[in-house]
């Protein structure tokens, strides 16, 4: 039983020139499934496709059951499924408090509160500098953050566009290590990925992007091993 | 003189800084420069013009020394009202409409058409002679002698002005700092797509982007009237002030807007003695343009 199921889907920025042609993925409750491809495979429209952040012309997308292509983006969350995009992925003029309780303004006053107070035991770096605005923040800690942002509200998955962009091996470790303790209380992890070693390291599953559609999928460990894997990396896609 | 000139700068630079937070609300928020603007602070003027030609029969007895009473309160509640709609109507006719088609330029061109279309529909409705919410003369109280750099004077009227203007600004300061909607206002003018993925309607954060900024123009238009006159053009002579404001404190800034308002404000009315009443604008700009070249973002402007 899938928690999150996409099917052929067709999407891109403008109508007409779709950039994920017939991607389907499949992501199982609890598990970490990274997407992997080369630049231009379509990874992170693909990802922004299923937050319902760029046009879908045609395909499913289904989480828990339902259709998310008949909610409104800003719905998606309230549904359980949490977006960190790769970059500009907190408000850097809001304070880390303030982004922290802006992401749970649904969520009522005692619970966010709550769920904050969390979120800082998860991440006591962040509680350490709660009164600092966001943009002020290392790329490290702006990722922390994000992370943190998105599971205040305690979503049934996090989808992560390039956890680890910009950031230096030892953060990428860390950040890496944070996801890893996520998914061990529970939560279903979807990351679009450049870095595929760290990436297969952290995921049970992947699938293997090129030119908008699955070119390769497996268990982690299969797909560490598997051939074609550096000739795609290497623009090898078609052969 | 100098202090009077600074007094009457400060209620001048309050109705800026009232309109400049709306415009630069509106910009930040949905990302152009609404050259409108001061055609809601026209109509929520003549609004209450209108409206209090209703709610007089209630009541004639005003407050205190004040030139008003209940019915110019009422009136004003009724101008907010109709002016947020007025904002809300025009986007939906219009800016939502030319957004969508993506060119920037054709918003900011549809705001000026706006603008022209509402102030000679003003002219249209109530001619172009000045008119007043009151006719009664007020007189103006000393607050500081004649010994103290020339004394200062100031009607009631312009008092109350000023002190709701300052209450305006915290419970707008208090609105955005504090309430979720004014974070959510906030998050919106930073990134709207993960204001998005946050939760946050952005659409019904633009909608009371425009509900709050217009219906601070119409406190804008009122205290205008209320202090100097109602005309079909104050919003034409307001603009260039409020952009001025909106610049100077810096784009997208709430505080800055009624910061730059203020010194916009007290700026024009010291040039009067110094170069003339019809070079004070010029006056105006100057500081902008100089306080610009130390600063180029604005004093509260966000760099890069």
């Amino acid at each position: 039983m899938s928690l999150l199921q996409v099917d052929r889907l067709v999407a891109g920025y403008e109508p007409g020139l779709p950039i994920v042609r017939g991607a389907s993925i499949r992501v199982a409750p609890g598990e970490i499934v990274a997407v992997l491809g080369p630049n231009g495979a379509g990874k992170s429209t693909l990802i922004k496709a299923i937050a319902g952040l760029v046009l879908v012309e045609s395909g499913e997308v289904r989480f828990g059951g339902q259709d998310l292509r008949q909610l409104p983006a800003h719905r998606l969350v309230r549904a359980g499924l949490a977006f960190v995009p790769q970059t500009e992925n907190v408000f850097a003029n809001l304070t880390i408090q303030e982004n922290l309780e802006l992401a749970g303004f649904f969520l009522g006053r005692r619970r966010c509160q709550e769920r904050v107070r969390a979120m800082f035991e998860l991440f006591p770096d962040l509680a350490r500098q709660r009164a600092l605005p966001a943009g002020r923040l290392s790329g490290g800690q702006r990722q922390m953050l994000a992370v943190a942002r998105a599971l205040l509200v305690e979503p049934g998955m996090i989808m992560l566009d390039e956890p680890s962009a910009g950031l230096s091996p030892r953060l990428v470790a860390e950040v890496f290590a944070k996801l890893a303790e996520v998914r061990a209380e529970g939560t279903t992890i979807l990351m679009v990925e450049q870095n595929v070693k760290a990436a297969l390291a952290l995921a049970d599953r992947a699938y293997v992007l090129a030119e908008g559609r699955e070119h390769l999928s497996g268990s982690a460990a299969e797909l560490a091993s598997h051939g074609d894997l550096a000739s795609l990396f290497l623009g090898g896609a078609n052969r | 003189m100098i202090l009077q000139q600074l007094a009457d700068g400060l209620v001048l630079g309050s109705i800026i800084a009232l309109g400049a937070i709306g415009l630069t609300l509106t910009y930040a928020i949905l990302r152009f420069a609404n050259f409108a603007h001061g055609e809601f602070v026209t109509f929520g003027a003549y609004l209450a013009l209108l409206a209090l030609g209703q709610f007089q029969v209630l009541s004639t007895t005003t407050f205190g020394p004040l030139s008003f009473g209940w019915p110019l309160l009422a009136s004003l509640a009724a101008a907010i009202l109709a002016t947020a709609g007025l904002a809300l109507l025009l986007d939906r006719l219009l800016f939502a409409r030319l957004g969508r088609a993506g060119v920037a330029i054709a918003v900011v061109m549809g705001s000026f058409g706006a603008a022209l279309a509402l102030r000679n529909l003003l002219f249209f409705a109530f001619g172009g002679e000045p008119q007043y919410y009151s006719r009664a003369i007020q007189i103006a109280l000393p607050l500081l002698p004649r010994s103290v750099l020339g004394g200062v004077r100031a009607t009631p009227d312009q008092l109350a002005v000023l002190g709701v203007t300052a209450l305006l600004v915290i419970a707008m300061h208090l609105f955005l700092s504090r309430a979720t909607l004014g974070r959510a206002m906030r998050a919106v003018a930073h990134n709207p797509q993960l204001a998005t993925v946050t939760g946050i309607d952005v659409a019904a954060v633009v909608r009371w982007t425009w509900i709050i900024g217009a219906g601070l123009a119409a406190v804008a238009g009122v205290f205008a009237g209320l202090t100097v006159q109602i005309r079909p053009t104050m919003g034409l002579d307001l603009l260039l002030p409020l952009f001025a404001a909106v610049i100077l404190g810096g784009i997208g800034s709430p505080f800055g807007a009624v910061l730059g308002g203020l010194i916009v404000g007290i700026a024009e009315s010291l040039a009067v003695p110094l170069v003339g009443a019809e070079y004070r604008a010029a006056v105006a700009f100057l500081l902008l343009i100089l306080i610009l070249l130390v600063r180029p973002t604005g004093l509260f402007g966000e760099r890069g």
